[in-house]
């Protein structure tokens, strides 16, 4: 008897082989032998139907971020595939590791316009790390192995497997073969130990070294690697928008976040440090400000498991290839211990201008109409879920906010568009993030304007019982461009009020309770009844459109040219 | 900014889509590719391609980065002229009867190195190896003499360097492979 198999279960097998329980997809003509195998695996592999492609790749991308496994999306042909792509750009910006699988017309057909033909790979290859069609049931396994290790080893990212019609119904035999090894690929290249030695050397002879800590901490699960090596050498650390977590919020040396709305300190530090340690970064425009007044004092040694990000918006002294993890192990057992205690408080005088002057005004609001600002809302829901949740955000002043006022202790705590800055990111990365980490609160924030970019899945909440905690940041506007056409573009405000539906209602129709939050009075007891409800809840906030996200750098300045409101750059003492 | 003429070296698997990737990291920065040219190398399944363009060091240091990155791609290589030995190859298509009217065109082809490919009763072809400045110097001289068409390859190139630089990646690699497997 043959024990031949149609290439779909193949497709199956090899996805339960590669420990996949969970994926995100909508079905499609050209996938629907895909899905007639998942009919008879659906206890083993647990399909979660989006209401939008896009939906259903940033939920993957949101369970991948949570987890740190392999994120799994599965679409059909043509339109199915098109609607993958801001996905894919967002998980190839930010480092997420996902498999994508396509359907494709019959292989006959390719390439002859057939009815939802599209060249998927050539359309995809700009946005992924990998992409590959499949045309025979016999290649689907290695294709499937070659794609989970591409997609989860070196610097993480997207791949694309496009499946033929006939590879799905076809037959051949299935045998696992994990992938350990591609000869045109290295993913974990080895650090000469002179290397290290010469990167000790100008740690230890630092008077002001500074770290930043990036996304590629997280991602190579360096925290405890990265506190280790700030404590031995008593060196404050600053953290990109997609680092946040990599350290807690309350460690003494977590000295914030940098970039164009970071705090004060480590910006201000950066143009005085004489050393900078950067890890799994890639000096992101949103970091740096204009690049030639960038760092002008300091020794950058730039460690990244990306060669590629090596010298290519700001000159490192000596770069590190390599994995953050190893490379911060193998550099703490050889760095000194010190201290800089001086170099290290200078960062609280900064630190109290910016609670002074901007964060207690944040916080401690008293609009008279009742309206709330951003600031405050954050500060208490991060307070009443402990500091604990996982913060997912969309994008905008939803965004900056969250990140600014929310505090993290557990590494894995922030997921947010940052490379892509995709609207509409939030409540399907919010839903996957759920979905991967059950235990945990996942609480997003999400403007007006991002939550209807993706509305449509409240229907997978709806229909899975997800408990995500929504917090709708609504100020009928779209506020950050709104921020910047007040600032820049004489309040001139085109195209960005926004007449909303009830989202209250909205939120009733599929089935979530909520909560109009419409005065300040209201917020204490609202957020109270979010945390205590079980399962999904919607807060619709209502904030006051004229607030701006500050400090901020504005686009093209220095890094230390930062305003503290609209009208008065810092200066300091 | 000081723009020269690149030469990059770019050693990939003989797969589907490789053109496509490498020549996206080009038009991404808008750059113009000079002249390609693809084919298979002596390392059995690796294909060759070699790229000429224009621009900063900078910019080509990045582009190669960026190639390399490509995860069908072995490695990448960026050379300037003086540390390479370097070729191509034209066609140049008279009519035979303008060969036979003069001395002209003999004597210009002759001196210039190229040699005669085919003679027919209709039109002969000349075929010159040089580099581009020679080539189309021939160009120049054929051209008012009748030339009817007119073809040349993309550059090919070796290395000064006393070994074949992917080598090496490829030892590494296959060391590495040897201990994943132990
Ligand atoms: C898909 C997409 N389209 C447009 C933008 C540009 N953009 C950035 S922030 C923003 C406003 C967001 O408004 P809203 O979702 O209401 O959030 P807020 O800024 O008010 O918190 C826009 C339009 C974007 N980032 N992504």
């Amino acid at each position: 008897m043959s024990n031949k198999i149609s290439g779909s279960e193949i497709l199956i097998r090899s996805l339960i082989d590669q420990g996949i329980d969970k994926v995100f997809g909508y079905p499609g003509g050209s996938i629907i032998p895909v899905y007639d195998r998942l009919y008879d695996f659906s206890d083993k592999l647990h399909h979660y139907l989006a209401r939008h492609e896009q939906g259903a790749i940033h939920a993957a991308e949101g369970f991948a971020r949570a987890t740190g496994k392999t994120g799994v999306v599965i679409a059909t042909s043509g339109p199915g595939a098109m609607n993958l792509i801001t996905g894919l750009n967002d998980a190839l910006m930010d480092s997420t590791p996902i498999v994508a699988i396509t359907g494709q017309v019959q292989s006959t057909l390719l390439g002859k316009d057939a009815f939802q033909e599209s060249d998927v790979v050539s359309v995809t290859l700009p946005v992924t790390k990998w992409a590959i069609q499949v045309r025979r049931p016999e290649d689907i396994a290695s294709a499937v192995a070659r794609a989970f290790y591409i997609a989860n080893s070196g610097r993480p990212g997207p791949v694309v497997i496009d499946l033929a019609k006939d590879a799905q119904t076809g037959v051949a035999e299935y045998i696992f073969q994990p992938c350990n090894f591609i000869r045109s690929y290295n993913p974990d290249p080895e650090v000469a130990h002179e290397i290290i030695d010469e990167a000790a050397k100008i740690i230890n002879n630092a008077k002001r070294p500074l770290i930043l800590s990036g996304h590629g901490v997280t991602i190579s699960k360096a925290e405890d690697e990265l506190i280790s090596f700030a404590e031995k050498g008593d060196i404050p650390v600053g953290c990109t928008m997609l680092g946040l977590s990599s350290i807690p919020t309350d460690h003494p040396l977590n000295k914030g976040m940098l970039g164009m709305h970071g705090n004060l300190g480590p910006n201000i530090n950066t143009n005085k440090a004489d050393v900078i340690v950067a890890i799994g970064m890639r000096f992101d425009d949103r970091v740096t400000g204009d690049t030639k007044k960038y760092a002008p004092n300091a020794k950058i040694i730039h460690i990244d498991i990306d060669s590629s990000e090596f010298d290519k918006t700001i000159k490192s002294h000596l770069h590190i290839h390599g994995n953050a993890a190893g490379v911060l192990r193998r550099l703490t057992e050889v760095i000194d211990k010190n201290n800089h205690k001086d170099w290290n408080d200078s960062f609280s005088r900064h630190a109290k201008v910016e609670d002074e002057r901007v964060k207690a005004r944040e916080t401690n609001a008293s609009t008279p109409d009742g309206k709330m600002l951003m600031g405050e809302v954050v500060s208490k829901v991060s307070e009443a879920f402990s500091h604990d949740a996982i913060l997912v955000t969309d994008v905008g002043q939803n965004q900056m906010f969250s990140v600014r006022y929310f505090s993290y202790t557990r590494p894995r705590s922030v997921i947010s568009s940052g490379g892509l800055g995709t609207m509409g990111f939030g409540l399907p990365a919010a839903i996957g993030a759920k979905i991967g980490e059950p235990e945990r609160n996942v609480v997003l924030f999400i403007g007006d304007g991002g939550l209807q970019m993706t509305v449509e899945e409240l229907g997978m909440i709806m229909e899975y019982n997800v408990g995500v905690k929504i917090v709708l940041l609504n100020n009928n506007f779209l506020g950050n461009v709104r921020q910047w056409q007040h600032l820049f573009f004489n309040s001139r405000y085109s195209a960005t009020p926004m007449v909303n539906p009830d989202f209250k209602m909205l939120a009733n129709a599929y089935g979530i309770p909520a909560i109009d939050v419409a005065h300040r009075d209201q917020l204490d007891e609202a957020i109270e009844k979010m945390v205590s409800t079980e399962g999904a809840f919607l807060l619709n906030v209502n904030i006051d459109e004229t607030d701006m996200v500050f400090p901020m750098t504005p686009a093209g300045h220095a890094v230390d040219e930062i305003l503290l409101n609209a009208t008065e750059y810092y200066k300091p003492v | 900014m000081d723009t020269q003429l690149f030469t990059i070296a770019v050693f990939t698997e003989n797969q589907v889509s490789l053109l496509h990737q490498i020549s996206m990291v080009f038009s991404r920065r808008c750059l113009n590719i000079e002249s390609l040219s693809v084919s298979a190398c002596s390392i059995p399944g690796v294909h060759k391609f070699t790229i000429t363009c224009k621009s900063t060091r900078e910019m080509m240091e990045h582009v190669v980065k960026q190639i390399e990155k490509r995860i069908d791609v072995l490695k990448a290589f960026l050379h300037t002229d003086d540390e390479i030995v370097f070729q191509e190859v034209a066609l140049y298509k008279v009519p035979t009867e303008s060969v036979l009217k003069s001395r002209e065109i003999e004597d210009i082809v002759r001196k210039s190195g190229a040699r005669v490919l085919e003679i027919q009763p209709e039109y002969t072809v000349f075929e010159k190896t040089g580099h581009t400045v020679e080539v189309k110097d021939l160009f120049d001289r054929l051209q008012p003499l009748g030339l009817r068409q007119f073809v040349r390859s993309g550059r090919i190139a070796v290395t000064k360097a006393p070994v074949e630089l992917v080598d090496e990646f490829l030892q590494t690699q296959e060391e590495r492979k040897h201990k994943l497997n132990k």
